[in-house]
């Protein structure tokens, strides 16, 4: 078999996006399967990032794996100046898998194309996170019944937020419509604007979150930070029009759920936790399935 | 073009390049090791050209230049003309053309991409052959024409 590595979330086709799906359903409804017993996976933080090593290192756990690597690189030969390169070709041969994370962008991708053995990225700088995107599709998949047709309305920072770009490109393999709601200075980058042109995609700009709320299927939000405004002016003038709040979704439709990539910090009120439509907490189980799916079929176990 | 030739003497064997845009002549003598040989050499720039503004020539004596060393300019020269001469006569004539692929010579823009952090050779899809917009293999940025530097590994 061809090695495979999941780099970017266009390195999948939809086959293979749907095929996750299946894999992560299967892993929720058979608890307990260890396809991985007797294989080593190295998980690589180059920089810290709690939430999503421990993310990985219990989903490799969970299928049986054993997990060897370093959360930051302070204690690594890095630090004495070996490159990269180097130490991905001596690494790649203590393990079955790479699971890395990297402040350098395209430092994935890179490693992809010089070791023997697969390559998960788990977020390169502001490049690219995969296995978000895929636990945030495997989240509209549980609560949709459907990745088809979804109507999603993406708040906040949709220009630099990496996630939101990724689920836009995974989403357009699947007919989905998409509402984006951001202040001017954070909108959609154009090259996703055309890319969605040229698949013939159905979008809506707008910097009202109202607008198109009780029309939506997934409200995915993001939060709007102060350091991306050139002008703070702009920034205390829009800042609370991105805040979501437990009236605003009185009356949106019954099967509406609400995603976050977390850490939140303000942009959902306290108030939305206790609404069955907040979903961002159930959204971290379905990273832990996704991440198993992502691990089994790269492996081939499954 | 006859202007030109007067303002930089003929060479009777070697290679011209020609419609180099302007700021990019030492680009082009960098990359193709001109600054590293002993061949006569010799050169104008911000000559006027109708199809690029301003202009730079180079006349390499005694030396064809191969079209696999000219690639290497191809994105800081894109409309540039290559003429070997023999003889004092044009023998034969070259335009390159922008290919899919560019590997090597540019550097990415992006200050956060590996290409810049590590000895890793650079390598970009053509995303836009007319504005020369490439898009990086690894950190999936894309740089623009006006961004173009020579790569430091």
């Amino acid at each position: 078999m061809e090695k495979k590595d999941l780099i970017s979330i266009t390195d999948f086709t939809k086959e293979e996006i749907l095929k996750i799906m299946e894999i992560a359903a299967h892993y929720e409804a058979n608890p307990g399967e260890q396809p991985l017993a007797g294989r080593v996976v190295a998980s690589l933080f180059f920089e810290p990032s709690t939430r999503t090593r421990l993310s990985f290192e219990s989903a490799i756990n969970h299928l049986g794996g054993r997990v060897i690597g370093f959360s930051d690189t302070s204690n690594t030969s890095t630090s004495k100046g070996e490159t990269f390169h180097d130490t991905i070709m001596t690494i790649s041969n203590y393990c079955d898998m790479i699971v890395m994370r990297h402040p350098i962008e395209g430092a994935p991708r890179y490693a992809s194309e010089i070791s023997k053995i697969p390559i998960v990225n788990a977020g390169d700088g502001s490049n690219q996170h995969p296995s978000q995107t895929l636990l945030d599709l495997y989240s509209i998949v549980k609560t949709q019944g459907t990745l088809d047709g979804i109507k999603i309305m993406m708040v906040g920072d949709l220009k630099y937020g990496r996630t939101v770009h990724s689920l836009l490109q995974a989403l357009s393999h699947f007919g989905a419509e998409f509402i984006f709601v951001a202040p001017q200075e954070l909108r959609m980058p154009q090259e996703y604007i055309d890319f969605l042109d040229e698949k013939g995609m159905r979008y809506v700009e707008t910097e009202d979150v109202m607008s198109h709320i009780n029309d939506v299927d997934i409200i995915y939000m993001t939060r709007v930070q102060r350091e991306r405004f050139s002008d703070l002016m702009e920034y205390e003038r829009v800042k609370d029009a991105y805040i979501l709040c437990r009236d605003m979704i009185e009356n949106t439709k019954d099967n509406m759920r609400i995603l976050h990539p977390l850490p939140r910090v303000n942009e959902i009120n306290t108030d939305v936790d206790s609404s069955p439509k907040a979903y961002y907490f159930e959204q971290t189980h379905n990273g832990l399935l996704a991440r198993m799916a992502i691990i089994s079929y790269l492996l081939g176990v499954k | 073009m006859k202007e030109t030739t007067l303002e930089v003497s003929a060479i009777e064997n070697g290679t011209v390049i020609d419609h180099i845009p302007a700021d990019r002549l030492f680009d082009v003598m960098h990359l193709l090791g001109l600054d590293k040989i002993g061949n006569r050499i010799t050169f104008g720039t911000n000559l006027e050209s109708n199809r690029i503004g301003t202009k730079a020539i180079i006349k390499v004596s005694d030396m064809r230049i191969s079209t696999e060393e000219i690639s290497k300019i191809i994105v800081f020269a894109p409309n540039s003309r290559i003429s070997y001469i023999e003889d004092s006569k044009v023998v034969e004539k070259v335009k390159v053309s922008v290919p899919s692929i560019i590997i090597g010579n540019v550097m990415c823009a992006n200050p956060m991409c590996i290409t810049n952090h590590q000895p890793v050779l650079t390598k970009f899809k053509v995303v836009n052959s007319e504005k020369l917009s490439i898009k990086c293999n690894y950190c999936e940025k894309i740089t623009y024409k006006e961004q173009f530097k020579i790569t430091k590994w």
